[in-house]
């Protein structure tokens, strides 16, 4: 199960709220086994446990999740710094698509006297 | 790599995605004015992200509406849960009344983060002050009535509610793309129910016939009045993407068809497609009586906010319960 969390799954029974303070709860559901956690929205819930309640009624009462986590929303730590997420350097060596070398095959070919490969068909 | 060049800045600004209204450096104008330009390239809001007062403002108001309407937009139809005519019928109506409460709930949560209270809003839909969708201060009459709101309330609803899932502001466009796939549920159900009656015996025909003569008129009152592209803040903002005349040419274009292919007629000697303007003609809708209906004047206005207002007295204590004294320590 690779989107376990790391902790136990027990958090939906506990309260983790103070329980009397209104907050807002991310929620995150899994459309079909397999599929990531994705964002779907949020809930305003005093705990955890009603957060989780919350959250099946609005993301889960159609059958359209197969699993739902609920964070709450103080406890997401972004990383927004645009210097490290974008810098502004040149980091096409990192993708495929950095490395165009149509011409330098042509050329390759022509230096060997080599045909260009025809797609094989399965 | 060990090609120099490749480590020179090519990015420019733009391609880092950095969104430079949000540094706190800069001026009030020119943070507006850079957020402006962003907005206008198709650039979309987070709730996190400055904004200028008169785009939350605008987006708030927007919201608020459409989440009032959503709220009330259920009480005509859940009178009728108890005398729906099959099982399968009540469990639909009663799923759809729990949706538009849940789609209400979420665009409260989108309304909430742009700074009001959810508290603040009931007060003010309750005190009057906010407005809900004039379809909605109706009565209803008889089960056709149910079918005629599920399907066409709905459709008129969705042209502009499909538009609405490009807006700028992104939380409110991802909750749209929720709300209008659940809506879509709700046309099939209510044109199912229109089918069944127009195919059973003729009073049940008749019955459709009626609702949809007396429906007619604030449905078409129901996108607004005409209004000018260039002077409508929501459009500039790109909060919405279609005026009301472009919702209305729209929502005739895909239901007058259908409603016709049915051998129902409507209640417009006017309504016609003009093949060489390429719209739709029809008698001016009653423009009076969109405003006095939206301002609370009516036939329902009253009796439905009394209700919520009851509704809300009478489940105060479940919200006290649910966020009640602070748990004695352990």
């Amino acid at each position: 199960m690779t989107d376990t969390p790391p902790e136990d799954r027990t958090t939906t029974e506990a309260t983790d709220g103070d329980g009397h303070t209104l907050e807002p709860w991310e929620v995150f559901r899994q459309e079909k086994e397999g599929d990531p956690m994705r964002h779907g929205g949020s809930v305003m819930a005093p705990d955890a446990q009603l957060a989780v309640h919350y959250a099946r009624e609005m993301y889960g009462r159609r059958q359209e999740s197969v699993r739902l986590w609920v964070v709450r929303r103080s406890d997401v730590h972004e990383l927004e710094d645009q210097d490290l997420l974008q810098p502004p350097l040149d980091r096409s060596f990192k993708k495929p698509g950095g490395y165009v070398m149509r011409d330098k095959l042509a050329a390759a070919r022509e230096r060997s006297g080599q045909a260009k490969p025809k797609a094989r068909s399965k | 790599m060990t090609d120099p060049i490749a480590l020179d800045p090519v990015l420019t600004p733009a391609e880092r995605s950095r969104l430079p209204f949000n540094e706190e450096h800069r001026s009030h104008d020119e943070r507006f004015e850079l957020f402006e330009t962003h907005v206008l390239a198709g650039g979309k809001v987070e709730a996190g992200d400055w904004m200028p007062d008169e785009y939350r403002t605008s987006v708030l108001r927007f919201v608020e509406m459409h989440a009032n309407s959503e709220l009330m937009g259920v009480l005509p139809e859940r009178e009728w849960i108890l005398r729906a005519p099959t099982l399968r019928r009540k469990l639909a109506l009663t799923a759809k009344v729990q949706d538009e409460v849940g789609h209400a709930q979420q665009l409260y949560r989108v309304a909430e983060d742009l700074g009001k209270p959810r508290e603040a809003m009931f007060d003010d839909l309750l005190a009057g002050k906010t407005k809900f969708h004039n379809v909605f201060h109706y009565p209803t009459r008889t089960w056709a009535d149910v079918g005629i709101i599920a399907w066409l309330v709905d459709a008129a609803a969705i042209v502009a509610q499909q538009a609405l899932r490009d807006s700028s502001y992104a939380p409110y466009a991802r909750t749209m793309r929720k709300i209008c796939w659940e809506e879509s549920v709700h046309i099939m159900h209510g044109r199912d129910v229109v089918v069944t009656m127009v195919n059973g015996r003729p009073e049940q025909r008749a019955m459709i016939q009626e609702a949809l003569d007396r429906w007619w008129g604030p449905l078409m009152q129901m996108h607004g009045p005409r209004s000018e592209r260039s002077k409508d803040r929501d459009i500039h903002w790109r909060i919405k993407a279609k005026s009301s005349e472009e919702l209305r040419q729209e929502f005739l274009s895909i239901y007058v068809p259908r409603i016709l292919e049915l051998g129902l007629t409507l209640p417009d000697a006017e309504l016609r497609y003009d093949d060489a303007a390429g719209e739709w003609r029809y008698g001016e809708p009653d423009w009076q009586e969109l405003r006095t209906v939206v301002t609370g004047h009516g036939p329902k206005s009253q009796d439905r906010l009394e209700f919520r207002r009851v509704n809300r007295a009478e489940t105060a204590w479940v919200r006290d319960a649910l966020l009640g004294a602070p748990k004695a320590a352990a």
